[in-house]
């Protein structure tokens, strides 16, 4: 129990004593993806063999016993390579191990303890193979900025000692007694700190609309449902570093008033519900949350609520609905969620990223931040950069990195000598730039001018064998999904975009059923009542002005650049490769395919379903797409 | 309202009093069988099954204490017992909390995450967010469908043992494409790998049936 802020510096002291008594410390990442890949049969491999050499410690057993020191194996959060996981970094030599497998531990053991290297497992640059013991200085990591991701993949999330160790907590701390709750409002505001969930709202402003109200209760809440498909930098920091995203969060609660805190966050992340739940027990534990936290007589208390699966819940309004328990519906703002939001009552709704933030800045203050990143935009922003890049992962960077920085120096570039096509950014809402656009800088107003948006930060790499047609209209297929129903605009017009991008990959539009699409794409965006639907026509609107040649071809030329559009497949057989075996023949739906057993099949053009069923079950490779 | 529905709403108003007055266990069937409506209680079924399942799922929602605003949270936990939202457990549910049955399946059939039909025993889930979209996660999810020989908008295999699904994102793009059983994350997916992967689980089934069928 910390009950003043001395003891929380003679806390964070223990347990910086306790960590110095780890002479080698093993990182294992335990990130969703590494997961995945089995990180944790390493992690077990490496304790079972640290526990029989009898030096495995962890911080209860340095906690136990004052003179106790060894070796630690512990999990961490995502460090963001997911590419190459499961990945074991190693403290305090600072090597990072790539595609660990359990079989790898004892040689890695051994050659930590000995102060060696495993050169196999170092990480190497995938572009020119080049070995990097020091992940540091490899291109991934190079020009990165990791501020708000700095505990990812370095502190244990399970534990509060570890991030009380690293300062932790110490921002709280400072807000609450030395500063007025208007005081903490000043400092956010004039660090420009704005929302990281997409629409870059200032966070000062929203926080100051809701100190004002006069109310006995308010609420804080984090919107943990990043629902973008192509987006995981907020599972990743919730499951990577739970204790900073609710030291935001009790700050915003003294900032405006607050005595109640939800974490909204969707039920597709397991395990970043699990983490939170655990550091909320930890905190109140620990007397940093709960009636009288260190001593000053702030109250604030946190619960966690899981999303049920409805994109539209990343919207606040719908968001709110959602947590009192109704359909995830949008209402028309005003009155804004500072006015009247949870239950009735003024409520701040920040993003996951955007309370990562605050504990820093009201550390080392406004201007600090400012430092980083754009005059208009600033601090870091986590990315999730993915598809068809070399180095896929969580990335973080200062604001103002330009797109090619990010695709071809911290991604290593397009795997398979492919040629980069274009970029989705901001997942459904966003848009799709093309190769011309990729030296602008990535900020959320320049973004805007481009006709797509930060968004939460997902990024799609999309090269030459994807057909941008296609992701339009998956991503129109995911939005019609999505939207709510409540107005006409957005559940009739997705509707009706839709089936126009589906006409257009069947070869069944005409020139003006492109008019018709864009038309319908600005009233969907003029008319529509919340964020999801005034967005949904960007990826519909950025890929018809950036590609437009690519839709006129499948209009006009009946002919998909790309190759993917089904229904422009024409095969045919090689006569020379024939056996007549009649395997197509049996295989083609359309008895389209016609030809005596040993004798050369012909594919009737006119029947063809262009499935490409015969192409597959042909033994002979004699179905040739032409 | 239909009067053998009034009726029924009237058990359940009568069996919702019951149990909340009880303690939960043997004590809240007790408390049933005093308001003798244990018979004809679900659709006319008489059975023991139907009112363990109420008493089941009174406790859950006593843990939220019948607040309207924890319906969401008590869906989920009566969905993770059951693996579906059975059609009784939600008029059960809108009794208890005072709220129409209306509202109730409004709000479970707005969320991609609630069923009212019975899964299989293994939910494959195929995932096609943006990042495994362009992976190709399509031709997996239609591998598996034939496989399955799932047809005509059915996802789950008729022995009961697989549902097949699609999800929107798993946060897990940088080892795209994937695919989830269950709750284990398969990394880095091929049509081959992922039937290869059906392949055991249906073996692994196969032989447990042929070691009940021996003993």
């Amino acid at each position: 129990m910390i009950a003043n802020t001395i003891e929380l510096e003679q806390a964070q002291e223990r347990f910086m004593g306790y960590l110095a008594r780890e002479r080698v410390r093993i990182l294992v990442c335990a990130g969703t993806g590494c997961i995945a890949n089995g990180s944790l049969a390493v992690y077990e491999e490496l304790s079972r063999l640290m526990r029989e050499r009898g030096d495995l410690v962890d911080i209860e057993l340095l906690q136990e016993d004052e003179k106790r020191a060894g070796s630690a194996v512990v999990h961490t959060g995502c460090r963001g390579f997911c590419a190459a996981g499961p990945l074991v970094h190693i403290e305090p030599a600072g090597v990072l191990y790539t595609h660990v497998r359990a079989e790898d531990a004892a040689e890695i053991l051994e050659a930590t303890l000995r102060g060696d290297v495993v050169r196999r497992l170092v990480y190497r640059d995938p572009v020119n193979g080049e070995p990097y013991t020091r992940p540091e200085a490899s291109p991934f990591y190079r020009k990165q900025k990791r501020q708000v991701l700095d505990h990812c993949g370095t502190i244990d999330p399970e534990h509060i000692e570890e991030y009380i160790a690293g300062g932790g907590y110490q921002a709280l701390a400072k807000a609450i007694t030395t500063m007025t709750p208007e005081q903490v409002v000043q400092e956010v505001l004039a660090s420009n700190l704005r929302g990281r969930g997409g629409a870059g709202f200032p966070t000062g402003k929203k926080w100051e609309f809701a100190r004002v109200q006069k109310s006995d209760v308010k609420y804080v809440v984090c919107n943990g449902d990043e629902g973008d498909p192509g987006a995981f930098m907020n599972r990743s920091l919730l499951e990577g570093d739970p204790h900073r995203v609710l030291e935001g969060m009790i700050i915003a609660g003294y900032a405006i008033g607050a005595s109640e805190g939800v974490f909204y966050i969707r039920a597709e992340y397991p395990l970043a519900v699990r983490r939170i739940r655990l550091a909320i027990a930890q905190a109140e534990q620990m007397g940093l949350l709960g009636d009288d936290i260190l001593g000053t007589g702030f109250r604030f208390h946190v619960q966690v609520k899981e999303g049920a699966g409805a994109f539209v819940c990343g919207e606040e309004t719908a968001l709110l609905a959602s947590a009192e328990g109704e359909r995830g519906m949008p209402r028309p703002k005003p009155p804004f969620p500072a006015v009247h939001g949870l239950y009735s009552q003024p409520t701040v709704i920040n993003n996951v990223e955007t309370l990562g933030n605050v504990a820093a800045i009201i550390a080392n203050g406004a201007a600090w931040f400012r430092g980083l990143g754009t005059e208009k935009s600033a601090g870091t922003k986590t990315f999730a950069l993915t598809g068809k890049v070399m180095n896929t992962g969580l990335v973080e960077v200062p604001m103002g990195c330009t797109l090619r920085e990010m695709i071809f120096d911290i991604g290593g570039g397009i795997p398979n000598g492919k040629k980069f096509k274009a970029v989705q950014i901001g997942g459904p809402s966003g848009g799709c730039l093309p190769e011309q656009l990729l030296d602008a800088p990535l900020d959320y107003d320049s973004l805007q001018a481009m006709g797509a948006m930060v968004g939460s930060g997902g990024l799609v790499v999309i090269d030459e064998d994807n057909c941008i047609v296609e992701v339009a209209r998956f991503f129109m297929d995911f939005i019609q999904g999505e939207s709510c129903g409540k107005c006409v605009a957005c559940r009739e017009g997705t509707k009706q975009m839709l089936a126009l991008l589906t006409k257009i990959v069947q070869g069944k539009a005409t020139m003006e059923d492109l008019d018709l699409l864009e038309e319908v794409a600005l009233v969907v965006r003029d008319a529509s009542l919340c964020g999801l639907g005034k967005t949904a026509a960007n990826p519909v609107l950025s890929t018809m002005r950036y590609f437009r040649d690519e839709y006129i071809a499948h209009v006009r030329d009946r002919r998909c650049p790309a190759g993917v559009c089904q229904a422009f497949r024409r095969y045919t057989i090689n006569a020379d490769k024939c056996k007549g075996c009649t395997r197509c023949a049996k295989a083609c739906p359309a008895g389209a395919i016609t030809g005596a057993v040993k004798q050369v099949h012909v594919i009737d053009q006119d029947k063809c379903a262009h499935c490409g069923a015969c192409m597959d079950t042909c033994r002979f490779d004699a179905v040739e797409e032409i | 309202m239909h009067a053998g529905a009034l009726r029924q709403r009237e058990l359940l108003r009568r069996v919702s009093r019951a149990l909340r007055r009880a303690e939960p266990g043997p004590a809240a069937t007790l408390a049933l069988e005093g308001t003798q409506v244990e018979e004809k209680l679900v659709n006319g079924k008489p059975n023991g099954e139907a009112v363990s399942k109420l008493v089941d799922i009174e406790r859950i929602i006593a843990r939220h204490g019948y607040k309207r605003s924890e319906l969401i949270a008590i869906l989920q936990e009566i969905q993770e017992e059951y693996h579906y939202l059975p059609e009784e457990a939600l008029n059960y549910l809108a009794t208890a909390l005072g709220i129409s049955p209306t509202t109730v399946f409004g709000v479970a059939t707005f969320y991609g995450q609630f069923s009212l039909d019975p899964k299989g025993k293994y939910l494959v889930r195929v995932c096609n967010g943006t990042a495994c979209h362009v992976k190709n996660s399509e031709k997996i999810y239609d591998a598996i469908c034939k496989k399955l020989r799932l047809r005509e908008g059915k996802v789950t295999t008729s022995d009961g043992l697989f549902t097949l699904e699609t999800v929107a994102c798993l946060g897990a793009c940088g080892i795209a494409p994937v695919m989830v059983i269950n709750e284990v994350v398969h990394p880095q997916m091929t049509p081959e790998a992922a039937l290869t992967i059906i392949d055991t689980l249906m073996q692994r089934e196969a032989e447990t049936m042929t070691a009940l069928e021996d003993r």
